[in-house]
């Protein structure tokens, strides 16, 4: 349900999904920090960014096991927060 | 394919109609008003026999039957029951905003406790146990996505490119040794199975046949795409992690990566899968049409009750001792016995 931007598209875009991973599209590349390539093998793919699949850099559904909870949109610190705790962030 | 073997007196009377090329007579179907159309092998069979003829239709039938008017009559008879039964079983589903359809397809697809038939074949079935398992799924597993197909012109939008940028990883980017179909005849045939689509129709109980025909009914009928959507998210958003565990299951018992590929593929496609199913294809669906939302639910629900009544009957079975596959009427229809892994070239 992600709106269609306005601007004209860039070559890839990155879709924070809901409790869910990132999903990437379009003309991109991973690679290693050595510059290796990380075959994605498909042409949209979701990266990991829950920290707990065990396919990294990739996701493997493993959120759903851990509640995993981030917004679809950009995540506002909270003010008493000071660590990265997840329980910290709801 | 080959026509199966007639399960009762419907199931006889369509195989033969075909069979013949006479029409098929029409009759009613009183002696199914108090028996559970969902686990009736005779009806699930006529049904899945009327369903094939969209697909691949069957060796030596004409393929005019397709659209045979006194066949389609009987089909939606059947279909009448088959709807009201799934709809019983799911109960009335509520008709949600589209922002709230993800969370509603999470919380119906959500892992539960019990008894679970990836667990159990991660840890613990035999090679015996997982050759059924792959049988069970092979009627619709090869010919993966093709139901979901149906669905493109019947869709508009967001929620049509959200179908079809599943349905091209799906079919392997028009690359037919990546598309998944094809990868799961290469399981198959690593486990020493018919590759053949349709070769073990005779040995698959009501139960498995009614799954499959749910997708079918969803994907033939404009009426149900809300629920064919639902289907297709709760199938991805319970896909991930159980193929995992099949594939670990089978990497347990011998598996090369060759044959566990298959399950190694999902555990990475339908994390992606899920994410657009649900946001951007079922979600733009309802935002679009709010009257489709209740629809979208029940398939979702739909394909988890059917795919637990799958699973339940595997697991009893096993427990059992039994076999979970129908007995073999022809010798073609056997599953290979043997021990090791590739059982035909043992």
């Amino acid at each position: 349900m992600t709106q269609e931007p306005t601007h004209v598209r860039p070559a890839a875009t990155v879709t924070p999904y809901e409790n869910g991973p990132l999903l990437l599209r379009g003309d991109f590349e991973i690679v290693t920090p050595d510059g290796e390539r990380i075959e994605a093998g498909r042409s949209t793919v979701a990266l990991c960014r829950c920290g707990r699949s065990r396919i990294k850099p990739f996701c493997d559904g493993t959120h759903k096991l851990i509640d995993f909870r981030a917004p679809a949109g950009r995540q506002i610190a909270h003010p008493d927060a000071i660590d990265t705790d997840q329980q910290a962030a709801d | 394919m080959r026509l199966p073997e007639a399960r009762g007196e419907l199931s006889a009377a369509v195989i033969e109609g075909l069979r013949s090329g006479q029409a098929v007579r029409t009759m009613g179907l009183p002696k199914f008003t108090g028996a559970d159309p969902l686990a009736d092998e005779d009806l699930q069979l006529a049904l899945a026999v009327c369903y094939e003829l969209h697909y691949s239709g069957f060796d030596d039938v004409d393929d005019r039957w397709e659209w045979d008017p006194g066949l389609l009559a009987l089909r939606a008879d059947i279909e009448r029951l088959f709807e009201r039964a799934l709809r019983k079983l799911t109960g009335p589903q509520p008709a949600v905003g589209a922002a709230e359809i993800p969370a509603a397809l999470s919380a119906l697809t959500a892992e539960r406790g019990g008894p679970s038939l990836a667990r159990y074949i991660q840890t613990h079935a035999t090679i015996e146990q997982f050759r059924e398992f792959v049988v069970h799924r092979s009627l619709y597993q090869l010919k993966e996505a093709d139901p979901h197909t149906f669905a493109i012109p019947r869709l508009t939008g967001r929620a049509k490119a959200a179908l079809i940028e599943i349905q091209i990883d799906e079919y392997g980017n028009g690359q037919l040794p990546r598309m998944h179909a094809e990868l799961f005849r290469t399981t198959m045939g690593c486990l020493g199975l018919n590759t053949e689509y349709g070769a073990y129709l005779d040995r698959l109980p009501a139960v498995t046949l009614a799954a499959t025909n749910m997708l079918s009914m969803f994907a033939l009928h404009r009426r149900l795409r809300g629920a064919l959507t639902g289907q297709l998210a709760a199938f991805e958003m319970s896909s991930s992690l159980p193929n995992s565990r099949y594939g670990n299951g089978l990497r347990r018992l011998g598996g090369d990566s060759r044959a566990t590929r298959f399950y190694d593929e999902h555990v990475e496609a339908d994390a992606v899968h899920e994410q657009i199913a649900a946001y951007d294809m079922c979600g733009s669906l309802v935002a679009e049409h709010p009257e489709l939302a209740a629809d979208v639910l029940f398939g979702a629900a739909a394909a988890e009750a059917l795919g637990g009544r799958v699973s339940a009957h595997l697991l009893d079975s096993w427990a059992r001792g039994s076999s979970s596959l129908r007995p073999v009427t022809r010798p073609a229809d056997r599953v290979p016995e043997t021990r090791s892994l590739a059982g035909a070239a043992a």
